[in-house]
């Protein structure tokens, strides 16, 4: 019995920081309508300036002021943030807002590092909170119960801080309308500053707290960021009581689950996440949102299938990819055929993001899971290369339909944040169930059969799947069925006021976007000979995000151009620079910001300007009048 | 003059909706907007104070070109806007609601505080702790207008402050725009409802599919009945 108090306790501290982390992005979302990615990475941030201050100075006063300094130098970096980057993308759609905050998110990775070096620091122990109290027979960490006892007390600060001071009152009344405190004479800048301020300020806290409890490492941004995710989602943006139980929840399902499912204790969390969002899909404590805004003339051009001419060109460009092999080395097939490969990802993910208009932040556990079918089938049943081409993808496709079916429930940034922890878990899952997926050190040894295992016949097939695929998912973009589920991205209600079934066709969208990255999955898979939990990453679902994006969202054939770009200027990349993610992390903050509508959607852009003879001053007369809503 | 539009346009993404409107409210008068609805009433108030952001035009507001501020700074300077859709804070409590409107004492405008604003709307004060959503949408006008008065402001553009109240609220709305005026607060007020409009007005502009088509004082717009029964629904 004891020991299950114990267990319990131990739960509670964890929650701590954690409910610390989720207060601030809640703050943050309420009035700002970001979802701050960020967040993970002030934490770290946090954690790391708190290790150097407390290993600086002595004593209790060095420990618990150098914590204190920590929080408030990032939360001064915060500010910065806010003030420089995001005021210029307060008005732009919520998948650039998260895509920016994510790129800042890789550049904090690198920066950490070349400032603090790769390895794991072990912060000091919190004067007067060295030692471990007796409980029955069981130790409990007596800075366990400073947190548990700290947990509470900030959240009576906070409501005090929200219910008694005039920047409360503001802070709440523009959560419920930036516009009309506005027309009251507030300034709003300021307001939304000072908000970011004091949420990165609660989130560089519970990093910095964590220094006695856990080693400071750069990995741990996305680690507590898919958590507090999930304890968002659970506890519904935008409340502080909701983010203080669903963290509670949370830590305790972790402490529990590792009794119950040992190696996938993250498991009992998901069931729960699910149920809380079937019951309501807005959180425990969350209020139903409003039908995401739409920047009106988001989408300016209409959408129309190839000319002839176009798709002649489209041909002869197919052609000319073709004859690659007579002329590149085995290097440059094999990179070519990764590039048609992520074509196939990026596409499969521009047609549930651009075509159905939601955006998934975890497509890659779509692709991992292909990668993974391919693996199972040819290593532990040992079916031929064709069957497990065909089969492979089904494990994306059973993905996709089990958490396709739970996603769509939501829409804009809960979509987003439930798609990541969905791919966040089947990583987990990847990487802690050792006995069936090899872990870290992944399946490897799949390599295809004779007649594609040279080069160039691998990359005609990698190349024929892309196109046929590329092909495939266009025609279903001017089909009945694309038209109805562009219908349910313009507008939800006015489509299912004319009898769509909205959900069914999102539903339908995600499988098929999921099964069509699972066919990536498994070409992927016998190029590299092998399959690892990175398959699934965060990072990759990003790349696919940031290939579309700069392809152009609003585009039919942005994401083939996109992918085809960024997969060559990543490779190039990484083969010049070790900090990688921070120029890829800069680049992204730079799309989003000076560059969103893409290549192709530049690109048009130009053309339809050329064309359009229209007088000076009155290019928003030229655009079509569907775009507004 | 208290308040000089000229040459305002104003457009929703690619439709054009106001077309070079001109008003003028001198200082302590009170003006009538009035119009159908769908006119551009509420967006002629919502472009005064910066919430339309496609607009071109000349916006002065006590000499002072107002047309390139934000809306927080505009409204600072002492130009209130009452919205038409009420826009109460509806978790907040009357109280918060009202302080969320506070603004420091103007030396050229009325200095209202919370007991004078329960003076004149004496429903309010029995109410101070309840949310704003859990109010009549009488008293929702009420608390919109007194949070408004909260920011002492000279002038008050009063987005149809009759609309869908039972006749015996609109009398007090009555009272309560005259104590205003009394007070030395211009204000300038749209309305669909000529009868509540005259009580209160001394001057009216009409406005019809963005256009201002008459101006005058309201012997005058009764002097013409052809353009009352053209452009007003009585």
């Amino acid at each position: 019995m004891a020991f299950y108090v114990v267990q319990f306790l131990t739960g509670l501290a964890s929650a701590a920081s954690l409910f610390l982390v989720a207060s601030g992005l809640s703050i943050i979302f309420g009035v700002t309508r970001i979802v701050n990615f960020a967040h993970g990475a002030f934490y770290m941030i946090g954690a790391y300036i708190a290790f150097t201050l407390t290993d600086r100075f002595s004593g209790a006063f060095g420990f618990w002021g150098g914590i204190v300094m920590a929080a408030l130098a990032v939360a001064l970096i915060g500010l910065l943030v806010e003030m420089v980057l995001l005021r210029r993308i307060y008005h732009v759609p919520e998948l650039f807002q998260l895509l920016a905050t994510f790129g800042l998110t890789l550049m904090v990775q690198d920066l950490v590092v070349l400032i603090w070096g790769p390895d794991d620091l072990v912060g000091r122990r919190a004067p007067g909170f060295k030692g471990a109290v007796d409980f029955f027979g069981q130790a409990i960490p007596s800075y366990d119960l400073f947190l548990i006892v700290l947990g509470p007390v900030v959240l009576g600060v906070l409501w005090l801080l929200f219910q008694r001071t005039r920047w409360g009152v503001l802070v709440r009344a523009a959560t419920q309308d930036r516009d009309m405190v506005a027309a009251l004479g507030v300034n709003q800048k300021w307001l939304f500053t000072s908000v970011f301020a004091v949420g990165v300020f609660l989130a560089a806290l519970g990093g910095a707290l964590q220094i006695p409890r856990d080693a400071v490492h750069h990995a741990m941004d996305l680690r507590i960021i898919v958590e507090v995710f999930v304890v968002v989602v659970i506890g519904g943006l935008g409340s502080i009581v909701g983010a203080f139980v669903a963290a509670v929840l949370v830590s305790e399902l972790n402490a529990f689950g590792i009794l119950i499912f040992p190696k996938i204790s993250i498991i009992l969390v998901f069931l729960v996440m699910a149920v809380v969002l079937i019951v309501r899909p807005w959180g425990l404590f969350g209020k139903p949102e409003a039908a995401a805004r739409r920047t009106p003339g988001l989408t300016v051009n209409p959408w129309r299938p190839l000319t002839q001419n176009e798709r002649l060109a489209a041909l002869a460009g197919l052609i000319v990819a073709a004859t690659l092999p007579l002329f590149a080395g085995n290097y440059a097939l094999t990179v070519a055929s990764e590039i048609a490969i992520f074509v196939i990802f990026a596409v499969s993910l521009h047609f549930l993001m651009a075509v159905g208009g939601l955006a998934s932040f975890g497509h890659a556990a779509y692709f991992g899971l292909g990668t993974y079918g391919i693996a199972f089938l040819a290593k532990m049943a040992g079916l031929p290369m064709i069957v497990c081409l065909l089969l492979g993808p089904l494990m994306g496709l059973a993905g996709a339909a089990v958490f396709g079916f739970f996603a769509v429930q939501l829409s804009g940034v809960y979509f987003a944040m439930l798609t990541l922890a969905f791919a966040q878990i089947v990583w987990s899952i990847a990487f802690q169930w050792v006995s069936v997926t090899g872990g870290d050190n992944g399946i490897l040894g799949l390599w295809p059969e004779k007649w594609a295992a040279s080069p160039s016949h691998f990359y005609w097939l990698a190349l024929g799947v892309a196109a046929l695929v590329t092909i495939a998912l266009r025609i279903a973009v001017f089909s009945p069925f694309g038209y109805a589920l562009r219908a349910t991205r313009d507008s939800l209600l006015r489509s299912e006021a004319i009898g769509i079934n909205a959900k069914r066709m999102q539903w339908t969208a995600f499988v098929i976007a999921g099964t069509t990255a699972g066919v990536g999955g498994a070409l992927f898979a016998y190029l590299k000979g092998s399959v690892f939990p990175d398959n699934l990453g965060i990072s990759l679902s990003v790349d696919a995000l940031v290939m579309v994006l700069l392809g152009g969202v609003e585009t039919v054939s942005g994401a083939v151009i996109g992918a085809i770009v960024y997969k060559a200027l990543n490779i190039w990349l990484v083969s010049q620079t070790d900090l990688s993610k921070l120029v890829l992390g800069g680049f992204i903050v730079l799309i989003v910001v000076v560059f969103p509508k893409g290549i192709v959607g530049t690109l048009e852009m130009l053309l339809q300007r050329k064309r359009s003879v229209s007088p000076p001053g009155s290019t928003l007369l030229a655009k079509p009048i569907e775009s507004a809503e | 003059m208290k308040l000089a539009v000229a040459d305002l346009n104003s457009y929703y993404g690619p439709a054009h909706i106001l077309f070079d409107i001109a008003l003028e409210v001198g200082e302590g008068e009170v003006v009538a907007l009035l119009g159908r609805n769908g006119a551009g009433k509420s967006t002629t108030f919502r472009s005064i104070v910066g919430l339309v952001a496609q607009r071109t035009g000349r916006i002065q507001f006590e000499g002072r070109d107002v047309s390139v501020c934000p809306t927080h700074e505009i409204v600072r300077g002492g130009l209130g806007y009452v919205p038409e859709e009420r826009r109460i804070f509806t978790d907040l409590t009357v109280d918060e609601n009202l302080e969320v409107g506070r603004q420091p004492k103007r030396t050229n405008a009325p200095y209202w505080t919370r007991e004078k604003l329960f003076a004149l709307f004496p429903n309010l004060s029995e109410m101070r702790n309840r949310p704003g959503g859990r109010m009549s949408g009488g008293e929702q006008q009420m608390l919109t207008i007194a949070r408004t008065l909260m920011g002492n402001p000279s002038l008050v553009l009063l987005d149809e402050p009759s609309e869908g109240l039972s006749p015996k609220i609109v009398e007090q709305m009555v009272d309560a725009i005259l104590t205003m005026k009394k007070e030395g607060v211009s204000i300038v007020v749209s309305e669909q409802n000529l009868h509540f409009a005259r009580l209160i007005s001394d001057r009216a502009y009409i406005i019809e599919r963005g256009r201002i088509c008459f101006g005058g004082t309201m012997a005058e717009l009764d002097a013409r009945p052809d353009i009352r029964d053209a452009h007003l629904s009585l």
